[in-house]
């Protein structure tokens, strides 16, 4: 097992794969989306629960993807918790960095999510990572047709 | 694991390693092991004397075809039509006439579609697809539905991805026009009974249009014997050039059709009053095509030819009955594609891992398969899956091969835990 491999599917990750977090669906959501990536089928949706001021006070996904995109989406509910969409966003941004470039941008904590840095030698796989955040950007957005990688 | 596999009597047995030798891409290391290349299904690899063909053409011969009486055009028209009869020979074709040159099998159904299908189809009117179809051979379809108001259904398969024929006979009326069914299976390697499906279309008076494109590259082809009206197949997946194939039609239908794109080439003559189309097979084949694509394409007919297809078959049967069991020993595999009748595809998933993973892991190891819906959307859904890892099987492979996956798929199993 070469050293890209295990830095791409460390036990966190592998962890969050077998035991996703915050899985399962809300029983009355704020909002919601459904992200789709028709290059491996893989199909997310993402619940939200949101205060008077746009915070979150729970998140939700449901759905089957590979172990990287299951491992970022149930990470992601974890590092959104209690962050306004503007937060999240800028943490999606930052997050997009380390995947696309490896580099840890600074500007916003990223916490464990830098565990995805691993990524980044896999460019046909950054998608898996970044398709619950893209859905998660629709449902704060509270967009209604599914959202598509492709 | 590795003892030798026998033939039967008469048969000689593929010299695999010297096949290898063949393809210079083979000898190339990926991530520091050496190429195991089990993605044939989507595209194979070319053979040095397919690139040799296309160099030779481009630095000897280029010219444009059926034009210009200088030299180059002529020796350039003849190994254009060389190739189109290679083709004929290669599916037994009654005339070389028939057979149109196009891009590859998409463009091949297409044609059929907009030219054959588009001014018949009533409101109404039935186009059969069998449920394990490239998407290739769906879409055309729904859109000359869309065009005409005629309507879509599909043909059930059974759980080990046999096409189900009395779904077949039930569905098949006077409203069905077209029958359009693969001969094999991109992601499950069913190979169909053609000529059964084409006899009873023809009962009801319908058309078969048959995808051959997984079927070129393993066994001999007879469009005569098979009865079906089209047959549609690519050149890059029988180890030529991309961007080249052929579509096989009856001439009974092909002088009957409209042309399907109008340009240079496919005309008698040209005026503001209206213009006359060429007779068959240039009235299909409309602007400058793929020149150096059918010089590579006749080398790879002659290499194919010269191995053998009946050897290649077999070649080919052993290696799925082999990679078959070998799979079946990784714990948690769950084959999808078990029909009795089969190419050289294994299309199979993993219990709780899923497909893309798999990928990228034994992808590192130098083993190159395909993951994902292989554009046959309602097999996954059939199924029950999202996607599937595929090795799909030809003459370069061998068991070492099947080994190197299974070894690599057990790392997958250990990293997955």
């Amino acid at each position: 097992m070469d050293a890209d491999l295990r830095e791409l599917y460390q036990q966190v990750i592998l962890d969050h794969h077998r035991k996703p977090r915050n899985f399962g669906p809300l029983t009355a959501p704020d909002r919601a989306a459904v992200g789709f990536n028709p290059l491996c089928g893989d199909r997310i949706q993402v619940q939200l629960m949101l205060d008077e001021n746009d915070r979150i006070t729970d998140v939700h996904f449901t759905g089957e993807g590979c172990a990287i995109c299951t491992a970022s989406a149930s990470m992601m509910t974890e590092s959104v918790q209690s962050k306004t969409l503007d937060e999240a966003k800028q943490l999606f941004h930052g997050f997009h960095e380390l995947l696309t470039t490896g580099d840890d941008p600074g500007e916003v904590d990223l916490g464990k999510l830098s565990l995805f840095a691993g990524v980044r030698e896999f460019p046909v796989r950054v998608k898996c990572a970044t398709l619950p955040w893209h859905t998660l950007t629709a449902a704060a957005e509270n967009r209604e047709e599914p959202i598509s990688t492709e | 694991m590795n003892a030798t596999p026998s033939s039967p009597p008469g048969i000689a047995p593929l010299d695999v390693e010297r096949i290898r030798r063949d393809f210079p891409l083979l000898k190339r290391q990926v991530n520091g092991h050496r190429l195991v290349y089990l993605d044939s299904a989507a595209t194979t690899q070319r053979p040095s004397v397919v690139i040799d063909a296309v160099r030779d053409f481009y630095e000897q011969h280029n010219a444009n075809v059926h034009r210009g009486v200088h030299q180059l055009s002529q020796e350039a028209t003849a190994i254009f039509e060389a190739t189109r009869e290679k083709a004929r020979a290669f599916v037994n074709a009654p005339e070389v006439a028939e057979m149109i040159y196009v891009r590859g099998t998409t463009e091949a159904i297409n044609l059929v579609a907009q030219s054959w299908a588009r001014p018949r189809l009533k409101p109404g009117d039935e186009i059969l697809v069998t449920t394990m179809e490239h998407h290739s051979n769906i879409v055309p379809w729904q859109l000359v539905a869309e065009q005409t108001g005629a309507v879509v259904r599909p043909i059930a398969i059974d759980d080990d991805g046999t096409l189900d024929l009395d779904d077949l006979d039930a569905r098949l009326s006077e409203r069905t026009r077209v029958v359009a069914v693969g001969h094999v299976s991109n992601s499950l390697g069913t190979v169909n009974p053609i000529a059964h499906i084409a006899k009873r279309a023809r009962s009801v008076g319908a058309i078969t249009v048959v995808d051959g494109a997984q079927a070129a590259p393993h066994y001999p082809i007879d469009v005569q014997a098979l009865g079906c009206d089209f047959y549609a197949f690519s050149g890059h997946k029988v180890f030529g050039p991309t961007g080249v194939g052929f579509l096989w039609g009856r001439r009974e239908w092909l002088d009957a059709m409209p042309p399907w794109m109008g340009g240079g080439d496919m005309i008698n003559s040209v005026s503001f009053q209206g213009s006359t189309w060429a007779p068959l097979p240039s009235k299909f084949e409309a602007g400058t095509p793929n020149v150096g694509g059918a010089a590579g394409l006749g080398a790879a007919f002659d290499y194919v030819s010269g191995l053998g297809l009946d050897r290649i078959a077999q070649h080919d049967h052993e290696l799925l009955q082999y990679g078959t069991a070998r799979l079946l020993e990784v714990d948690g595999l769950r084959l999808i594609g078990t029909s009795p009748k089969k190419t050289g595809i294994l299309s199979f998933v993993l219990a709780g891992i899923h497909p893309h993973d798999i990928g990228t892991i034994v992808d590192r190891d130098g083993v190159a398969i395909r993951t994902g819906h292989h554009c046959a959307q309602p097999v996954m859904e059939r199924f029950g899956v999202p996607a599937t890892v595929r090795a799909s099987l030809t003459i370069h492979n061998d068991r070492a091969d099947i080994d190197r996956l299974v070894e690599s798929l057990e790392g997958v199993r250990r990293m997955f835990g």
